[in-house]
C-alpha cells in the first residue's frame, strides 16, 4: 500500500511540474494499460488451477455472494448519490 | 459501452491464454501485472497533478460523499444476508465473512481459510474475484444506470489501487479521491470484518 501511495505521489508530482505543457495522449496510454492489465488478470485467473478446479462445486454460491454483495452495495451507493443530487439541488 | 465490451474481451483473451498455457506461466515473467498496476496508478496521478483546477474542485466535493464507505460495508452486509436464505448449508455468519472480503480477495480467503477451512476460504477467494471482476467490467454501465458512486462502491477495497484506473476512467477524474478515501477505509475495514464474523 506504502509504494502505491508512494507511486501515485510521484506521478502528482510530475503531472504538476509538466502542467503548462498539455498531454492529450496519456488519456490513450491509461485505456490501452487498462487492458493489458485486464489481459494480465483474466491469465492469472486462467492458469490458477485452485480457481478454476473449484469452479464446478463452489462457483455457482460464490458468484451468488458476489451478485448478492455488488447489489447490496450498489443499492446502498444510489441512495446515498440520489440523496446528495438531491441536496445539491440537481447540479451534477 | 463499446469500451465495456472491450475490456470484457480482454478479460477472456486473458483467461483462454491463462487456460490454455499458450504464454510462459505469468509467475516466469516477473510482475508484469503490478507492473502494468504501478504504471496506471502513476498515470492517475499525473493526470491529478496536471489539471491545475483539480484542487479546487476537490475542495468544492460534497462532505456527503465521505459517507460512501459506510454504505458499501451496510449494503454490502445486507446483500450477503440475504444470500442465507438461499444457501442453506452456509450460515449468515459465514456469508457475512465472505461479503466483508469486499474484493480484497487475498486476505479475506487467507483469513477465513484459517479461521473456518479451505471450502469456505476457497468460495471467498472466488466471489471476492468475481466482485473486482464486474468492478472492472460493469463500471461503464453502473455509473450510467446508478450514478457515479455505484462503481466505487461496488469495487470495495480495491478502489484505491487495482480498480482506481477504470473507476477514474468511467466516473471522471474529479472523483478519483473519494475513490482513494474510499479504498483506504473499506482495506482497513476487512480484516477486522472478517475475523469478527469468522469468529460469530
Amino acid at each position: 500500500m506504502l509504494e502505491i501511495i508512494t507511486i501515485m505521489a510521484a506521478g502528482i508530482a510530475a503531472g504538476w511540474l509538466l502542467r503548462k505543457r498539455s498531454f492529450k495522449f496519456v488519456g490513450v496510454v491509461l485505456t490501452v494499460l487498462v487492458w493489458a492489465l485486464l489481459f494480465f488478470l483474466g491469465i492469472e485467473v486462467g492458469e490458477n488451477e485452485k480457481v478454476i478446479n473449484s469452479l464446478k462445486d463452489l462457483g455457482l454460491e460464490a458468484l451468488l455472494l458476489a451478485v448478492a454483495a455488488t447489489a447490496g452495495s450498489i443499492f446502498a451507493a444510489w441512495a446515498l448519490w440520489t440523496f446528495i443530487q438531491h441536496k445539491e439541488g440537481g447540479k451534477p | 459501452m463499446k469500451g465495456s465490451l472491450v475490456i470484457v474481451g480482454f478479460f477472456v483473451l486473458g483467461i483462454v491464454v491463462g487456460l490454455t498455457h499458450v504464454l510462459p506461466p505469468m509467475s516466469s515473467m516477473g510482475n508484469v501485472s503490478y507492473l502494468t498496476l504501478c504504471a496506471l496508478i502513476f498515470i492517475v496521478g499525473f493526470l491529478i497533478g496536471n489539471d491545475a483546477e483539480i484542487f479546487k474542485k476537490f475542495k468544492k466535493l460534497n462532505r456527503l460523499y465521505m459517507l460512501l464507505p459506510l454504505m458499501t460495508i451496510v449494503g454490502t452486509l445486507a446483500g450477503c444476508a440475504i444470500t442465507t436464505l438461499l444457501l442453506p448449508h452456509r450460515s449468515l455468519s459465514e456469508c457475512l465473512a465472505v461479503g466483508s472480503g469486499m474484493g480484497y480477495y487475498s486476505l479475506s480467503s487467507v483469513l477465513i481459510t484459517q479461521y473456518k477451512g479451505p471450502d469456505l476460504g476457497t468460495v471467498a477467494l472466488l466471489a471476492n474475484i468475481v466482485r473486482e471482476v464486474i468492478t472492472l467490467l460493469g463500471a461503464p454501465l453502473m455509473v450510467r444506470w446508478f450514478g457515479k458512486l455505484a462503481p466505487i462502491s461496488v469495487g470495495g477495497a480495491t478502489t484505491m489501487d487495482t480498480t482506481l484506473p477504470i473507476l477514474t476512467n468511467a466516473c471522471g477524474k474529479d472523483f478519483v479521491i473519494v475513490s482513494i478515501f474510499h479504498g483506504f477505509i473499506v482495506d482497513f475495514s476487512v480484516p477486522f470484518l472478517v475475523t469478527f464474523f469468522c469468529g460469530m
